[in-house]
């Protein structure tokens, strides 16, 4: 049998959102390189819950890298070292014996900490609701699908946009905690899609509206959101959606 | 207990249609004075609740996650079927509702899955009006593929990440209604109890998951679309969250949950590594397009593999065992999911099995990728390709099929799935039981709605793959916004509900009660502890075979489980703030109930049929083996106030439009 791992695991822990926080240090010892990330605090918070004490508070879900849960900053660094991954498809290979591993949650202004590395991200959900719809009703009584070709360049890139998974990566790691990319992700989606033009002006007037309201930052195109997007989503998208809001604002209404 | 159908009248290809002209209708201005709550944001959930919105209904909504779009329908990867016979392959309404009721083995009704078959086509159409980018092929129209049980391409698909883009553009329809004001969202809630005043369902009882609050809402129907009750498994391939409370809540407060003891489990997951593990994960059924299922055919291979001495790329063609094109030519590697699992399983057991474990076979993309290379090189025009060149661009292909499939299966297994064969083995994946519900898709409690994965009704004894997404947006979409208005039409005069009955007081404290008494016990284990130990029973005893003896054995070690749970447990922290152990406990604490009743299905259904299998009831190859005669029912258990002894109910299943026969994929 092999021999797991030893680590020193340096973790934020915060009682609720209005007392403050500190990094407390936990050693875990024997874990496995085939365990993921979480599993490892998995087998953390067993351990405490054995003492009677409090085990960390986390957001997971799916733990194959899809619903956007989890959400953890591993030192330094949003889903930690590994590029195109959220923290649940981290594995415990990619550190190394001995190692002391800082974990911490989102930090932004907008995403206000509920609990130990937990935060709330209804910022999101929020921007979403200004705009991030086709005001379709949900009838059935539509074209038919195949109505409107949809050239597939176009279809592609609607849908790497449209791969977001609105884990908030992006806004935790800009230092002036921007949400440009997930904003733009969805305006993208939409404005490369015919279904999506009849409300292409408001739609981005909206989105930026209430993204502004919730208190992100500004874009000043430092590129690391893009970086550590576990979903690769491309900071063209924020191009994108800058041209379509500087076109909705200087157009005329007719 | 009554459990009438409603089953409309009339030809089977009318009935949908005869019931929505004479379906009640709820004025535009009575809409707006009547409540409906939607628990669960999933693809029936979302569907539902931005429908009802639209239609002028005032919704509630709650999920678990921190937002509705979390739900775990966001997982789904393959596709969605719908019979929209683009391909012109012989598709057909007929067709997709035969393929769907010969896949459940014969267990489900005809109307209903007729009715699916129906709609499938609108929720494409609805789906692209929405935005979702599917796949398309060069001339900008709809791709579609092939998914296991039939023999058309009726699959349409977004890479391996359908079910997020279905998803998030049900999503976005909810978030439409969210921000007209139109939808309630209560994100982070749990529903903990149904509140049923003079027979109907009238409220529930919800605890806020960051505050820890316990809240009452009322209203005029509850609908839940709370997903499947795979966790009982512990290991599934279901999230971390995915649960049966509130489904079992409205099952102990008099709804009949049919079925239980379907389970789907699928035939390609990636294999169990270790004890750490916390969940499995699931390499879509569309693999199986491309894929192809091997072991090798001599035991010194599978010796020499396991002990890392070969590689499967030395297996030589001749020696390896592609199982399935072997068993079943008609289907080959698109067999149904019980039949491939069990085909897996079956070669494992032999001592095939080609990881250490023993619980492994291969899944290899390498003869897909020469396929396509070839192909490739004749489009771009490139004669005399060399091998190399075939393989890069036969990998392009395949990568832009199932890119981020491979992707997550090389972050998990650390291999490159590109150049080595997958490995592969079964997990549980979909329950095709669920709350018995109606042709309207009402429970036997007045007002209590069941939609999605949560009901029992269109699978049978076993779903086709891509047909979980089509259920969900059709119940969501365009069944559900039509019934329940047949039902509310009567309550256009009840006025506001209030909540301060005295049904609303018992609810209350029977749940306050529940989390009094875990959050007092002085136990010493976590919650894991009990999951696990029930997840092992389930999956030994009452997972992919099952026989007489374990069923047993399984009961009486389930009822140890629950009262060791209650003697042992230990939640740590207080109930009066966000407390994830807390969650665990209750949720846990419904699956050891629910894992019973689970055993006593499956030890009453004395045959085979689709993901139930009885090893006593096989037929002499191997395949599951029915009794039609004593067991073409449907089992709906109704609660009795103690979990070892539920009364079971039967509602007989009668195929008047497709003959009844032994299922065969040969």
């Amino acid at each position: 049998m092999e021999k797991g791992m030893n680590l020193k695991l340096k973790i934020w822990r915060q009682k609720n959102t209005n007392e403050q926080g500190k990094i407390v240090e936990y050693p875990v010892s024997n874990v496995s390189p085939d365990m993921s990330f979480l599993e490892m605090i998995d087998v953390l918070n067993d351990s405490l819950v054995a003492k009677g004490e409090e085990p960390v508070a986390f957001d997971h879900d799916c733990r194959e890298g899809i619903c956007g849960m989890c959400s953890m900053f591993i030192n330094g660094e949003a889903h930690g070292p590994n590029r195109g991954v959220t923290t649940c498809q981290l594995h415990m290979r990619s550190f190394k014996e001995g190692e002391t591993i800082y974990i911490e949650p989102w930090r932004s202004e907008a995403f206000p900490v509920i609990k130990d590395l937990m935060v709330d991200r209804g910022a999101f959900d929020r921007i979403q609701q200004a705009g991030g719809f086709v005001s379709v009703n949900t009838s059935g009584r539509t074209l038919d699908a195949n109505a409107i070709p949809i050239p597939k360049e176009d279809a592609d890139k609607a849908f790497d946009a449209a791969t977001c998974i609105g884990c908030g990566a992006c806004a935790a790691t800009c230092p002036n905690g921007s949400a440009m990319l997930f904003v733009a992700a969805k305006v993208s989606q939409f404005a490369l899609l015919p279904q999506g033009q009849v409300e292409r002006k408001e739609r981005v007037l909206n989105m930026v509206k209430q993204m502004d309201e919730e208190g992100f930052g500004n874009c000043s195109n430092i590129g690391a959101c893009e970086v550590q997007c576990p979903k690769n989503i491309s900071i063209e998208v924020i191009a994108r959606m800058n041209r379509e809001y500087l076109m909705a604002n200087v157009k005329p209404e007719n | 207990m009554n459990l009438n159908a409603k089953i409309p009248d009339g030809p089977l290809d009318q009935k949908w249609t005869k019931y929505k002209n004479t379906a009640r209708l709820v004025n535009p201005a009575n809409k707006r004075s009547i409540d409906v709550i939607v628990v669960g944001t999933g693809l029936a959930g979302a569907s539902a609740a931005a429908s009802l919105a639209e239609m002028g209904y005032k919704v509630k909504a709650l999920c678990f996650q921190d937002s509705p779009r979390r739900a775990h329908s966001i997982a789904a990867q393959g596709g969605i079927n719908a019979a929209k016979n683009y391909m012109n392959d012989g598709d057909s309404t007929f067709r997709l509702f035969y393929d769907t009721i010969k896949g459940g083995d014969y267990r489900a009704r005809e109307a209903n899955v007729y009715r699916l078959a129906e709609v499938s086509a609108n929720i494409i159409d609805q789906c692209v009006a929405q935005g979702v980018p599917f796949a398309r092929d060069y001339g900008g129209l709809l791709d579609n593929r092939s998914f296991g049980g039939t023999q058309v391409s009726r699959t349409f698909y977004a890479k391996g990440q359908t079910g997020q883009q279905l998803l998030l553009g049900a999503y976005s329809a909810l978030s439409r209604q969210v921000g007209k004001g139109n939808v309630e969202m209560l994100n982070r809630h749990e529903m903990l109890d149904v509140v049923i005043i003079d027979g109907k369902a009238r409220g529930i009882i919800a605890r806020n998951l960051v505050t820890g609050a316990i809240e009452r809402h009322s209203a005029h129907a509850v609908v839940l679309c709370t997903g499947g009750y795979g966790n009982v498994f512990f290991l599934s391939t279901n999230a971390m969250g995915s649960n049966v409370t509130a489904a079992w809540r409205a099952h102990k407060r008099g709804a009949a949950f049919g079925n239980p003891c379907y389970t789907q489990i699928h035939p390609t997951c990636i294999p169990v590594s270790g004890d750490h593990q916390s969940k499995l994960t699931l390499m879509s059924e569309s693999l199986r397009n491309d894929g192809r299922i091997w072991v090798p055919k001599k035991k010194e291979d599978v010796e020499a593999i396991r002990a890392k001495r070969l590689k499967p790329q030395d297996i030589k063609e001749e020696d390896r065992d592609y199982y399935l094109e072997r068993r079943y030519p008609a289907f080959g590697n698109l067999v149904p999911r019980d039949i491939a699992s069990r085909a897996a399983k079956e070669r494992c057991d032999e001592g095939y099995g080609v990881n250490a474990t023993g619980e492994a076979v291969y899944l290899d993309f390498s003869s897909a990728i020469v396929r396509y290379g070839k192909a490739q090189a004749n489009v771009k025009g490139i004669h005399n390709a060399t091998d190399q060149q075939i393989i890069e661009l036969g990998t392009k292909v395949v990568e832009e099929k199932y890119g981020n499939l491979f992707q997550m299966y090389e972050q998990i297994v650390a291999e490159n799935p590109y150049k080595t064969p997958m490995m592969i083995y079964p997990a549980v994946h979909y329950t095709m039981g669920g709350l018995w519900v109606d042709y309207e898709l009402m429970t036997n409690v007045p007002g209590l709605y069941a939609c999605g994965e949560a009901n029992f009704s269109d699978h049978g004894a076993n779903r086709l793959g891509a047909s979980a997404l089509m259920q969900g947006l059709a119940d969501g979409y365009f069944v559900l916004p039509y019934t329940i208005g047949n039902y509310l039409a009567d309550e256009i005069r009840t006025g506001k509900i209030p909540t301060n009955s005295p049904e609303f007081d018992a609810a209350e404290k029977n749940v306050r009660d529940q989390i009094n008494r875990i959050m007092n016990n002085k136990g010493t284990k976590p919650v894991d502890h009990f999951h696990k130990r029930l997840g092992k029973v389930m999956w030994d005893k009452c997972g992919m075979g099952r026989n007489e003896k374990g069923l047993k054995e399984a009961i009486t070690e389930i009822r140890k489980i629950r009262e060791d749970f209650y003697q042992d447990v230990r939640v740590p922290g207080t109930a009066d703030y966000m407390n994830q152990e807390l969650e665990k406990a209750l949720r846990v604490a419904d699956f050891i109930e629910l894992g019973e009743l689970m055993c006593i299905d499956a030890l009453e259904r004395k045959e085979s049929c689709g993901g139930h299998f009885r090893e006593e009831y096989q037929t002499e190859d191997g395949e599951a083996l029915r009794d039609d005669n004593q067991f073409m029912y449907v089992a709906a258990w109704e609660w009795s106030g103690d979990p070892s002894s539920p009364k079971l109910n039967k509602e007989p299943l009668i195929y008047e439009n497709i003959k009844v026969q032994q299922r065969s994929y040969k």
